[in-house]
C-alpha cells in the first residue's frame, strides 16, 4: 500500500506526530536507559524482609519531560478535536473546574474528623442536594467512583429492598440495547439476567416487557434515552407493568446529558438511578478515568444508601456523616473519586437551571442536525444526544479508521447490534456548526470511499493500522515480556 | 451574583445558526426537539443560579476553606508523598487529560504506551507476570480478586480469609463484592499487627479460595513471615492474595518470592497525594490468571507498516463485549491517575523510589522512638519493623488526645480507646518537631 493512494485532500486536516526511532515510534522508557539498585547493608530493613534489587528506567528530568511530551502528541483528546464517541459524552470541559480541583483545601485526609471537614462535608452535602433536584431523587450518595460502580450500588440497594420485604427476586430484566455494563452488573450482584428485544421502533416492547416480568424480577435497567437515542416514550406504562410486578425500575444515567431541564427520572417513576458526572457535568475523561457514579434513589430507598452518608445537622450548626439504618455497607474504600466530584459541583454551580437545560437543548440539536448532514442512513429517530447511523455496505470499524486520516474521532462502531454496521455518534453540546459540518464532510468523504482504501486506513495518524487479533492471540503486555 | 449568561458557555452557537439548524431537522424550537410526553415533562426549575466562572469558583474556595488547616499524620491506606512538578504538568497535557479509553489506537498511542510502561512497572515491583492498567482502588482491587479466585480454583471453596485487622471500610467492600458468587469472608488472627501463621493454619480449611495478607500491614507492621503464608495458602489450593502499594513494593520482599498469585493495593500512594480517599487499585497477578483478570490491558502489537505499537487486548473479557459472562463490570477506570503513578515513579528513578521507601522505614523508627519518650506515650505498640506508620499507646483516652491535637492543628487517627496510629512521610516530615511538642503538650 502506498501513503500517497489513499491520502484525503482537504486542506486543514489534523495531523498526528509521530516520534520514531530505529523503526520503532517513540522508545520505551526502560529502552532509554534502566538502573538496578541493589538493597544492602545500609537499608534499614533485615535481608529478609527485603527484596534484593530493583531496576527500573532511570532518566534525567528533561529526558522524561520530552518522552511524555512525545508521547502526548501521539495522542488524542477532546481538545485535539471532535470526539463524537456515542454513549461516552466526550464534551469539552471548562478548565476552571481543574483549577477548583486542584484546591488545597480538597487535599484532605478521608479519616479526618467531621469537625474539621466541614468544607468538604458541605460541598458534598450540596452537590447530593444539587443531583437530587436534577434527577429528581430524595436522596444521593457520591460514593461509587464511576457509573458501573453505581449500578453496582443501585442493584445492591434493589436486592437489599427486596430482601427486607422478605422477597426473594432473583432476576434482573436488561434491554438488548443496554450498556454491557448494565449485564455484567446484574450477574456480579448473583442475579439472573433476562434480556429483552427492542421493538420494532428500537424502544421497549411492552409485549416483550409483560412477558419477560414476573415475581421473580428484582428490576428493570433501562436507559433513556436509549442507546440508539431514542426517548422511551412508553416510560409510564413501563414504570406501572414493573412497579405491578413487585420491582424496581432502575435508570442507567449514561443519557443523562440529553434530558436535563426537560425531564428528570424521578418524574417518569424510577426508583434508583446513578449519575455519570463525568458526562453529564465536568471531568475530562483522563484516558478512561477516573469518574464517578453517584446514586440516587427514592425516599423508600435512602436508609439502604452506602456508608457513611452526609448530611446537615438537625440544628443547622453543620454537617456530619452517618450510617443509613439498613445501609448496603460501602463500595468504595473511602469516599469514592472525590476531585470528580469537586469538578462536577463547580460545573453545576456555573451554568444552573438555564446553563444546563441549554447544554442539554444544545446537544440534542447538535445530534439531530448532524444526522440530518450525513449520507450514511440513519435509521429511527427523532434523537435526543446520539443516533446511531448504519455504514451498510461498508465495514464500520474500517470506516471509523478512514475517518481518522479525515482528523476527527470516529464514532463507537458495530453497536448497538441492533443496526447493521453502527456507527453510534453523539456530537455534544460542545460542537458549533462549523465544527459539525466539518465532521459530516468527513462522514460523507468516507461514506464515499471503497473498501480497499478503508482497509488501507489511517494513514495520517501516529501509527498506522494495529492488528488487534495478533495482539489478543500473543499477548505481550510489559517490556519484560518483549525480551522473550 | 454576575450572571453572565442565561445558556452554557460550552456550548457555542449564535441565533442565526441555531435557527439554521433548526430549519435544516425540521423544528420549529427547541422544545420541538425534545421526544418527551407532557406527563414526564418537567419545567427544569431546580433552583441552582447560574454563576459566572469567577464567582463559581469563589464557592468552590470559599466552601472548601471552611476545613480546618491541619498538618496530617494519617495513613491508614491513603498516603500522601510529596508529588513532583513533573507529574501535575505533564498529566495535566490535554492530549492525556481531554482522551478517553483508547478505542481507536491508532490515535492513542501516547496514552497506551503510558499505561504499558505502568503496567511493566508493576511487573518489576511485584515479580508477577502481569499488571492490568487500574482498578478504582486497593479496596476494589482486593473484591475483584477475591471473585478473581473463585473463577481459576480448580476445585470449589467459598471462604475468604482476612486478617482480623483488616480496616473496617476495605472489608465491607470485599464484601460487598463477595455477596453475589456467594463468598463468605471470614476474619484470621492477627498478632503484634501481623498474620498470627498458626492462628492461620487453624482457620485454613480446603474450603478457602483466598487467603489475603497486607505488607505492610494496615498498623504498619512489616510482615515477618510471609513465605508461610504462601504456603500455608498453597497447602489449601488457595489463592494467596498480597496487599501493599509501589513504595512499599520497592523495598520489601518481592511478591512473587513468598509466593503471592495476586498483588493488589494502592497504585496512588504515588502521584495522587491525598485527595479524601481518592484512589487506584493496582492489579497483577500470574499469567495463568491472565484471561480471568479483571480491568483493561495494554499490549504490544504491530500496526501495517510492521512498526511496534499499543493496543487494549484481551478485550473479549471485558463487559461491553462479554457483558454478563464478563470477569468484571469495570468500565470507566482510573488510567490518568495510573499514568501520574508511573510518571512518579520514573521521575523518582529506582534509586529515588528505594531511597524513599527507606525513608518511610527511619521516619516511622525515629518518630516512634521519640513518641515513646513523652511520658504517657508509648510507642511502637508492636514489636515489628514498620514502614510510614505506627500504633501508639496513650494513657490518656485516645480520643481526647486527637482532638486536643486538632487544637494544636494536627490530625491522627483514633484506632482504639488508648490507641492513637500516627503515618509519617516526607510530605510531613517538615512538621515532626512541632507534632511531637505537641503530642507531649496534650498527652
Amino acid at each position: 500500500m502506498s501513503e500517497e493512494d489513499h491520502a484525503p485532500e482537504a486542506g486543514t486536516l489534523y495531523d498526528q506526530a509521530r516520534w520514531t526511532d530505529d523503526g520503532e515510534y517513540e522508545p520505551l522508557l526502560a529502552e532509554k536507559g534502566t538502573s538496578e539498585v541493589e538493597i544492602g547493608d545500609d537499608s534499614p530493613l533485615p535481608d529478609e524482609l527485603t527484596r534484593d534489587s530493583l531496576e527500573l528506567p532511570d532518566l534525567a528530568e528533561p529526558e522524561l519531560a520530552r518522552h511524555y511530551t512525545r508521547l502526548s502528541g501521539m495522542n488524542y483528546g477532546v481538545d485535539s478535536g471532535p470526539f463524537p464517541l456515542g454513549s461516552c459524552t466526550m464534551k469539552y470541559n471548562p478548565k476552571f473546574t481543574e483549577r477548583a480541583a486542584a484546591d488545597p483545601n480538597a487535599a484532605v485526609h478521608p479519616d479526618r474528623s467531621a469537625e474539621s471537614v466541614q468544607g468538604t462535608l458541605e460541598l458534598r452535602a450540596t452537590l447530593q442536594d444539587y443531583l437530587g433536584r436534577i434527577g429528581g431523587m430524595d436522596a444521593v450518595t457520591l460514593q461509587p467512583p464511576a457509573g458501573a460502580a453505581g449500578e453496582f450500588t443501585g442493584i445492591r440497594i434493589a436486592a437489599a429492598y427486596h430482601e427486607e420485604n422478605g422477597e426473594d427476586r432473583t432476576e434482573v430484566v436488561i434491554p438488548d440495547s443496554a450498556h454491557g455494563t448494565n449485564f455484567a452488573t446484574a450477574a456480579m450482584a448473583g442475579f439472573d439476567v433476562v434480556e429483552l428485544p427492542s421493538g420494532e421502533d428500537g424502544r421497549v416492547d411492552i409485549d416483550a416487557l409483560e412477558a419477560a416480568v414476573g415475581d421473580d424480577t428484582a428490576a428493570l435497567m433501562l436507559t433513556n434515552p436509549n442507546t440508539l437515542g431514542l426517548f422511551e416514550r412508553d416510560i409510564e406504562e413501563v414504570a406501572d407493568i414493573v412497579h405491578d410486578a413487585g420491582g424496581l425500575l432502575y435508570y442507567d444515567g449514561a443519557n443523562l446529558n440529553a434530558l436535563l431541564g426537560r425531564a428528570r427520572p424521578g418524574d417518569m417513576g424510577f426508583d434508583v438511578m446513578h449519575y455519570n458526572v463525568h458526562k453529564t457535568f465536568a471531568t475530562p475523561h483522563g484516558g478512561g478515568g477516573p469518574g464517578a457514579g453517584p446514586v440516587g434513589v427514592t425516599g423508600e430507598l435512602a436508609e439502604f444508601l452506602p456508608t457513611p452518608h452526609v448530611r446537615e445537622q438537625a440544628d443547622g450548626s453543620g454537617y456530619e456523616r452517618y450510617e443509613p439504618e439498613q445501609s448496603i455497607g460501602k463500595v468504595h474504600g473511602f469516599a469514592g473519586n472525590w476531585l470528580v466530584l469537586v469538578r462536577a459541583f463547580a460545573y453545576i454551580a456555573r451554568l444552573g437551571d438555564e446553563g444546563l437545560a441549554d447544554a442539554s437543548a444544545r446537544a440534542v440539536l447538535n445530534a439531530n442536525y448532524l444526522a440530518s448532514q450525513i449520507d450514511y442512513e440513519v435509521p429511527y429517530g427523532p434523537f435526543h444526544h446520539e443516533f446511531v447511523a448504519s455504514a451498510g455496505e461498508q465495514d464500520a470499524a474500517d470506516a471509523a479508521k478512514r475517518m481518522l486520516d479525515y482528523g476527527v474521532h470516529p464514532p463507537t462502531t458495530k453497536w448497538p447490534e441492533i443496526v447493521d454496521e453502527a456507527l453510534m455518534t453523539e456530537p455534544t453540546e460542545a460542537e458549533t456548526r462549523e465544527s459539525l459540518d466539518d465532521l459530516a464532510a468527513a462522514f460523507d468523504a468516507v461514506a464515499g470511499e471503497d473498501d480497499a482504501t478503508l482497509e488501507a486506513a489511517p494513514e495520517r495518524t501516529a501509527a498506522r493500522r494495529i492488528d488487534q487479533v495478533r495482539a489478543a492471540r500473543e499477548p505481550r503486555l510489559s517490556w519484560q515480556a518483549l525480551d522473550d | 451574583m454576575t450572571r453572565e449568561t442565561r445558556g452554557s458557555p460550552y456550548a457555542p452557537g449564535d441565533a442565526a445558526d441555531t435557527e439554521a439548524m433548526l430549519d435544516a431537522v425540521g423544528a420549529d424550537d427547541m422544545e420541538a426537539l425534545f421526544d418527551i410526553p407532557e406527563p414526564v415533562r418537567s419545567d427544569g426549575e431546580f433552583g441552582i443560579d447560574a454563576r459566572s466562572e469567577r464567582d463559581a469558583a469563589r464557592l468552590v474556595e470559599r466552601t472548601l476553606g471552611r476545613n480546618d488547616d491541619l498538618t496530617e499524620f494519617m495513613g491508614r491506606g491513603h498516603y500522601d508523598h510529596y508529588v513532583p512538578a513533573l507529574v501535575d504538568d505533564l498529566a495535566s497535557r490535554q492530549e492525556f487529560l481531554t482522551s478517553y479509553t483508547q478505542y481507536q489506537p491508532e490515535v492513542a498511542q501516547g496514552f497506551l504506551q503510558a499505561l504499558f510502561e505502568y503496567q511493566s512497572m508493576l511487573v518489576e515491583l511485584t515479580g508477577l507476570d502481569v499488571a492490568n492498567c487500574s482498578m478504582y482502588d486497593a479496596a476494589t482491587a482486593l473484591g475483584e480478586a477475591a471473585t478473581l479466585s473463585q473463577r481459576v480454583r480448580p476445585v470449589s471453596g467459598d471462604r475468604i480469609l482476612v486478617p482480623d485487622h483488616l480496616r473496617e471500610g476495605k472489608r465491607e467492600v470485599l464484601e460487598a463484592y463477595a455477596d453475589g458468587p456467594g463468598l463468605s469472608v471470614e476474619a484470621y488472627p492477627t498478632d503484634e499487627g501481623t498474620v498470627d501463621t498458626e492462628g492461620l493454619a487453624d482457620a485454613l480449611d480446603d474450603d478457602a479460595a483466598m487467603v489475603y495478607a497486607e505488607n505492610p500491614t494496615i498498623c504498619g507492621a512489616i510482615e515477618p513471615e510471609l513465605d508461610a503464608v504462601g504456603e500455608l495458602a498453597d497447602e489449601h489450593d488457595a489463592l494467596f492474595v498480597l496487599g501493599s502499594d509501589p513504595v512499599a513494593l520497592a523495598l520489601l520482599e518481592r511478591p512473587a518470592d513468598v509466593g503471592a498469585d495476586v498483588v493488589v493495593g494502592e497504585a496512588s500512594a504515588l502521584g495522587a497525594g491525598t485527595a479524601y480517599g481518592m484512589g487506584a487499585g493496582l492489579f497483577a497477578t500470574r499469567e495463568a490468571f491472565l484471561r480471568q483478570v479483571p480491568g483493561r490491558l495494554v499490549g504490544v502489537g504491530e500496526d501495517a507498516t510492521d512498526r511496534r505499537a499499543f493496543t487494549l487486548t484481551l478485550q473479549t473479557r471485558e463487559q461491553h463485549i462479554r457483558k454478563e459472562r464478563a470477569t468484571s463490570n469495570i468500565c470507566t477506570n482510573q488510567a490518568l491517575l495510573a499514568l501520574r503513578t508511573a510518571i512518579h515513579a520514573a521521575t523518582l528513578g529506582p534509586d529515588g523510589l528505594v531511597t524513599l521507601a527507606e525513608d518511610c522505614v527511619t521516619l516511622a523508627r525515629d518518630l516512634a522512638a521519640r513518641l515513646d519518650e513523652v511520658p504517657g506515650v508509648r510507642a511502637p505498640v508492636n514489636d515489628r519493623h514498620h514502614f510510614r506508620e505506627f500504633q501508639a499507646h496513650t494513657d490518656q483516652p485516645a480520643a481526647a488526645v486527637a482532638s486536643d491535637l486538632e487544637s494544636e492543628g494536627f490530625a491522627v487517627h483514633v484506632v482504639g480507646e488508648h490507641r492513637v496510629q500516627v503515618c509519617v512521610t516526607d510530605a510531613n516530615e517538615p512538621a515532626v518537631d512541632r507534632f511531637v511538642d505537641a503530642v507531649a503538650e496534650v498527652a
